[in-house]
């Protein structure tokens, strides 16, 4: 084997890459823009909806209460909530968003508290509309309170004291450390992200280089060429393979970023009590460098297979259409892995993708179990063989080279 | 040399079955001389030179370029030809240079030979005016000079040109047909296929009429016209693939 040549096609295969918008976007900017949108920008967007949803004054109505002044001036006297007349339609009124909560408190209510007569408050809503919720908990906050105020009454009444009710607590202690925990929680993105990006970074470059020269009328003047089909082959895969691994890796990176940015971010705006929050990944150089290796045969895997569709296709466009839905067939099994109590097990280690994806989640967690990573790496590196040999078969076919 | 022994290609379609694009054609180029391959759309023309060049592999029999067979040593044929035509595009995102350099590396020069040679070739064809700029901003003239130098760039004894001129408007097409006199003129062993008439009369040592894939006729101009009494080669090429014709339509 010449490794001249394939450097050779590597080298002219860069040049040309680089060249190209549609390959810088997709293999730089996409992954280098996407995380931190998603996270700092949708968060920003986040906390700046819910901020302004909080700093509205709901309009609450109560049904009922003539009887019961003290409930009703309590309610009325609450901060920030504006009281409205009750009208008959109120149902519709907090479907059209007009009424934020009603409150709905039988007759009777006050008198039967002090016979010690159960009653119940009914608070109506609008589940998950956010404004309608933050009206309810602060009404239900109230009802709360001024019900504790009451069974505090009768417990002095009676001279018996509060921890009456409370014979003993229970309480909930993590021993994990933070990375664990957040890894367990959030490590299965990692693995996705990785898992995602290899194969879409792949995607625009293994087309180019296939289906795109062969629309381009390239195809035929590079076979004129004394190069090998392998070697050919082998040049334009390592180029797919480092649009693939460079996109995941800018994805990784400016994740990291994005974290620390936001680490600092709330650290500055004093919300910690020094440990840090569930959300925030801890990505170790060790993890990284675990992950990547780990990475390394299913990029080659996805760059051998995403050539050998790619070629098979006669335009650029054609190309497209076989290799999208291989997006979702990446998705399902790399969105399987975070589902929650799914890990890994022999037999689950030696699907691909998803065993990818599944020890992504134990890398992030710090968690190695050397068994199965064997498994993974060796079946990952079989998978990719394969792979690679049939993208080497498949531009050895004239049927497809000079499909018409 | 270039010569063809019973050379077959044969290709499946789905709707059609077996289509016999090439039928056992035999004939000789030699080294020095201009054979040209005149056929009607679709008579085998470009299979046969895709076979030569290996971009093909035949069905049955094979042909010697230079002495290398075309189905047992394909790298080394292809390293002694220099293969053009219409279908041969550029890389729209390399420059002149850098699409001629990338085919002389391919065609293992080293550095210092290559520097030369793509020198040598971009002031031969009057090349530098553009040799910094990207492909894709060539004008079709400049693209044909700069495909002609990327076949040129390895010095290759052997040119097969498919249809070379087709689409091109007058001044470059004579920009390729001097091109191939040239060659001839080098010593070179020179096929190229047309199925303009003109330019077999002006360019051609040796003429092979072809048709279903069949070679129906071979000779000189001269001896065509003695053989089939026509001084006109339109009429010789009408009296040979008239009773093929049909067949022809058919595959």
């Amino acid at each position: 084997m010449s490794l001249r040549n394939v450097g050779i096609v590597y080298r002219k295969e860069l040049t040309e890459a680089l060249r190209d918008r549609r390959t810088l976007i997709s293999t730089i900017i996409v992954p280098l823009l996407l995380f931190p949108i998603l996270s700092v920008g949708f968060g920003a967007l986040a906390v700046a909806l819910v901020g302004k949803a909080k700093e509205e004054t709901p309009k609450v109505m109560i049904l009922g209460g003539e009887d019961s002044p003290e409930v009703v001036g309590g309610l009325k006297k609450l901060d920030k909530i504006e009281i409205v007349p009750a009208a008959p339609a109120w149902k519709d009124q907090i479907i059209n968003k007009e009424v934020r909560a009603v409150v709905e408190i039988p007759p009777g209510f006050q008198s039967d508290v002090a016979r010690q007569k159960s009653d119940t408050v009914k608070i109506y809503n609008y589940k998950e509309e956010l404004k309608s919720e933050f009206a309810t908990d602060k009404i239900e906050k109230y009802l709360k309170d001024y019900r504790d105020s009451v069974v505090k009454e009768r417990l002095a009444a009676k001279n018996l004291p509060e921890a009456v009710l409370q014979p003993f607590e229970v309480k909930q202690e993590n021993v994990a450390p933070p990375e664990k925990v957040s890894g367990a929680a959030f490590g299965g993105i990692i693995g996705y992200m990785v898992i995602l990006l290899c194969m879409t970074g792949g995607m625009y470059p293994a087309m180019d280089l296939t289906a795109g020269e062969k629309e381009r009328g390239t195809m035929e003047t590079i076979l004129s060429s004394p190069i090998s089909r392998m070697h050919l082959v082998l040049g334009k895969f390592f180029l797919v393979l480092t649009a693939s691994l460079l996109t995941a890796a800018l994805s990784v990176l400016s994740m990291g970023v994005s974290f620390s940015v936001l680490h600092r971010f709330t650290e500055n705006s004093g919300s910690q009590g020094g440990e840090a929050p569930a959300f925030l990944l801890h990505l170790g150089l060790r993890t990284v460098l675990s992950v990547f290796i780990m990475a390394l045969p299913l990029a080659v895997f996805f760059s051998a297979t995403l050539m050998t569709i790619a070629l098979f296709a006669k335009t650029y466009k054609e190309a497209q259409s076989y290799l999208t839905p291989m997006t979702f067939v990446v998705i399902i099994p790399a969105i399987a892995a975070m589902l929650p109590g799914v890990e890994l097990t022999p037999k689950l280690a030696l699907i691909p993708i998803l065993n990818m994806s599944l020890l992504c989640k134990e890398l992030v967690a710090g968690t190695y179990h050397w068994n199965f990573i064997a498994i993974i790496f060796v079946s990952t590196c079989l998978y990719a063989a394969v792979a690679l040999f049939l993208a080497i078969k498949m531009f050895q076919r004239e049927s497809v080279l000079f499909r018409s | 040399m270039i010569e063809a022994r019973g050379l077959s290609k044969r290709f499946q379609d789905k709707k059609r079955g077996e289509i016999r694009a090439v039928d056992n054609i035999s004939f000789v180029c030699q080294p020095g001389r201009i054979y040209g391959l005149l056929g009607a759309n679709g008579a085998g023309k470009t299979t046969t030179l895709r076979m030569l060049a290996t971009i093909l592999e035949p069905t049955d029999g094979t042909a010697l370029v230079c002495g290398r067979d075309v189905v047992e040593q394909p790298e080394k044929v292809r390293a002694i030809v220099g293969f053009l035509s219409t279908a041969t595009a550029l890389y729209p995102r390399l420059t002149a240079q850098e699409m001629v350099e990338y085919f002389g590396r391919l065609n293992g020069l080293d550095e210092a030979e290559l520097k030369k040679r793509v020198d040598d070739i971009f002031n031969r064809l009057d090349m530098n005016g553009f040799r910094d700029r990207r492909c894709d901003k060539l004008s079709t003239g400049m693209k044909q000079k700069t495909s002609i130098a990327r076949t040129l760039v390895h010095d290759p004894p052997v040119m097969i040109f498919d249809e070379p001129t087709n689409g091109l408007d007058i001044m470059t097409a004579r920009t390729i047909t001097a091109f191939i006199r040239e060659c001839r003129d080098h010593g070179k062993t020179v096929i190229f296929s047309t199925h303009i008439m003109s330019e077999v009369e002006k360019l051609c040592d040796t003429i092979g009429i072809i048709q279903s894939g069949k070679l129906l006729a071979e000779g000189t101009l001269a001896e065509l016209r003695d053989k089939y009494s026509e001084p006109d080669l339109e009429e010789i090429f009408v009296k040979v693939v008239a009773p093929h014709y049909g067949s022809a339509e058919a595959n």
